[in-house]
């Protein structure tokens, strides 16, 4: 019998990310925490939901969370696996992926994202591996989920690098780049579902998960953050949502030998 | 015309000092054993074109054969970053190397020009970005049409392109499946080319008709090495090892065990010993 009342703040950021997710998306799937939250919602509300790998795999439906973005059960489990050449050019570029969900090493109150360096790029503090797809993701999805847990290091006043460009210094600065997509819409953390301002564009909690307090949410945020009007409390896991989730991770740290997939 | 050679003649015609080289897979069919005999060969000054350039690189980085890194993803996937191209990169160890960064969309639309003989790729990208403030060669072009501002980079056109496939008929056909990358573009891209396969077959006949083929007119050498994909995978013949991309991540934090696996590894073994590596996966 799953235990309900002890879920962690992780699990809650899964199954939140996943809740924001429908049977007629299709999404775009990045690594890390975004891969786990997209299979929870095919494995629950969302059984039709097309899910694509940047390695050329579209409607895939893997049993086990992949390590890699490229991992065999991704082909095999796919409608059809294309190159990536078409993959970045007919279906993100052509405007036919409605979400696209990413993870972020830094990230600021308008959703810009840095993955590419910690300090200059010339003469970086820490070289991280870089951008992949994101850049083109953020400004080719119709709209970005973006999901991480919080924490100062990550949630900060300004980026390092501009990887992937969310609403920039905020207002329409997506627009005078002749950006024509939605950009984030949505960050889900471990303790919060934050949401872009319709104006400002800034990040604004609109839901803390249950047991969070606003101080807990802005001692672990490195910008000032700003609470909804009317802030509501995220509905806990139900059962289904919790066994779902830790059922496909159980399965995965067996299929990767102790790892716990992307 | 495709000839069927050893690695060791195959690496020694196609890959010179100074060259500009591609060994393509994404995440699948990496040509590790192709990688390694150039490492053996101890080629020098090379430029290496790579999506992801992941732990085969490293390995060529750290065995300081490469003076320039192109690529657009620089992560040991799954398991956290390339040590040794952060070592090279950071501290000039064991040489200091130029790196070149694009996105994934960009450089897949670079090989696609290469193959397409265009000089310059054209696609809607980089938009906000930081990359094209950091590298000169992202620019734009406005479309004559429509007046839209797109991003223009240079179509890759390597010297060489290295890619493992699932195998080759007796006439020299490829045949690349599962999750194919960018395989085809960049050997039609090259200049030259080397497919390393798990198998020789007699013929294709009773294949699908679509399935993606390189015409044995499109290769220049063609070698026979199972589990040269190792430890990627080769769809249909063995798994990933995820074990040992783990694995890497400790012997690639330390520059004495970097070099001792090298060398055991590498240096004093030859493209047959990937056969047993794959045996069990």
């Amino acid at each position: 019998m799953t235990n309900l009342s002890d879920f962690t703040p992780n699990e809650m950021m899964t199954i939140a990310a996943a809740r924001a997710l429908s049977n007629d998306d299709v999404c775009f799937v990045g690594i890390g925490a975004p891969s786990a939250a997209c299979n929870v919602a095919r494995l629950t509300h969302a059984p039709d939901i097309t899910l694509i790998y940047e390695s050329g795999t579209i409607g895939t439906a893997p049993n086990v969370l992949p390590l890699s973005i490229g991992d065999g059960e991704l082909c095999e489990t796919a409608v059809t696996t294309v190159s990536v050449p078409e993959m970045f050019r007919y279906w993100l570029q052509g405007g036919r992926i409605s979400i696209g969900f990413l993870g972020a090493a830094q990230l600021d109150r308008f959703g810009n994202i840095n993955t590419t360096v910690i300090g200059d790029y010339h003469k970086p503090k820490v070289r991280l591996p870089g951008g992949g797809g994101a850049p083109e993701i953020a400004s080719s999805c119709k709209q970005v989920f973006i999901t991480m847990k919080q924490a100062t290091r990550g949630m900060v006043e300004k980026i390092d690098f501009y990887t992937s460009f969310g609403h920039g210094e905020g207002g329409n600065h997506r627009e005078r780049l002749g950006i024509k997509t939605k950009g984030p819409t949505l960050l889900i953390t471990d303790l919060a579902i934050w949401k872009p301002d319709p104006e400002t564009k800034e990040f604004t909690v609109v839901s803390m998960h249950r047991g969070v307090t606003r101080d807990k949410v802005q001692e672990t945020c490195g910008w000032k953050a700003r609470f909804s009007d009317r802030l509501e409390e995220t509905p806990p896991p139900s059962e289904l949502e919790l066994t779902t989730l830790r059922e496909l991770q159980a399965r995965t740290e067996k299929a990767h030998g102790g790892k716990k997939g992307n | 015309m495709a000839k069927f050679q050893s690695l060791k003649e195959a690496v020694a015609e196609n890959l010179r000092d100074g060259d500009v080289v591609a060994f393509e897979g994404f995440t699948h069919l990496i040509p590790h054993a192709a990688a390694h005999e150039a490492i053996r060969q101890g080629r020098k000054d090379l430029t290496l074109i790579r999506m992801t350039p992941d732990i085969v690189y490293d390995q060529m980085i750290g065995m300081g054969l490469a003076k320039k890194v192109i690529f657009s993803y620089a992560g040991n996937p799954g398991v956290g970053l390339l040590r040794r191209m952060r070592d090279a990169i950071e501290n000039s160890w064991p040489r200091g190397i130029e790196t070149e960064e694009h996105s994934h969309a960009s450089m897949a639309n670079a090989y696609e020009a290469g193959a397409a003989g265009l000089p310059c790729a054209v696609f809607r990208g980089y938009r906000g970005a930081g990359l094209k403030e950091v590298n000169p060669n992202i620019r734009s072009v406005t479309c004559p049409f429509t007046g839209e501002e797109l991003a223009a980079v240079p179509a890759h056109r390597p010297d060489v392109a290295f890619v493992h496939a699932q195998k080759a008929n007796r006439r020299g056909d490829v045949l690349v499946e599962g999750i194919i990358g960018v395989q085809k573009e960049a050997v039609l891209a090259a200049k030259r080319s080397v497919v390393t396969v798990e198998e020789i077959v007699e013929d294709f006949d009773d294949l699908h008709p679509n399935l993606c083929i390189l015409p044995h007119w499109t290769v220049t050498s063609i070698v026979h090495v199972p589990g040269g994909a190792h430890p990627s995978y080769t769809h249909g013949y063995y798994d990933r090892d995820n074990a040992a991309y783990l694995e890497w991540d400790k012997i690639s934090a330390d520059r004495d065990l970097f070099s001792a696996w090298i060398k055991e590894n590498v240096l004093e073994v030859g493209p047959e010993a990937f056969a047993g590596r794959v045996k069990g996966l």
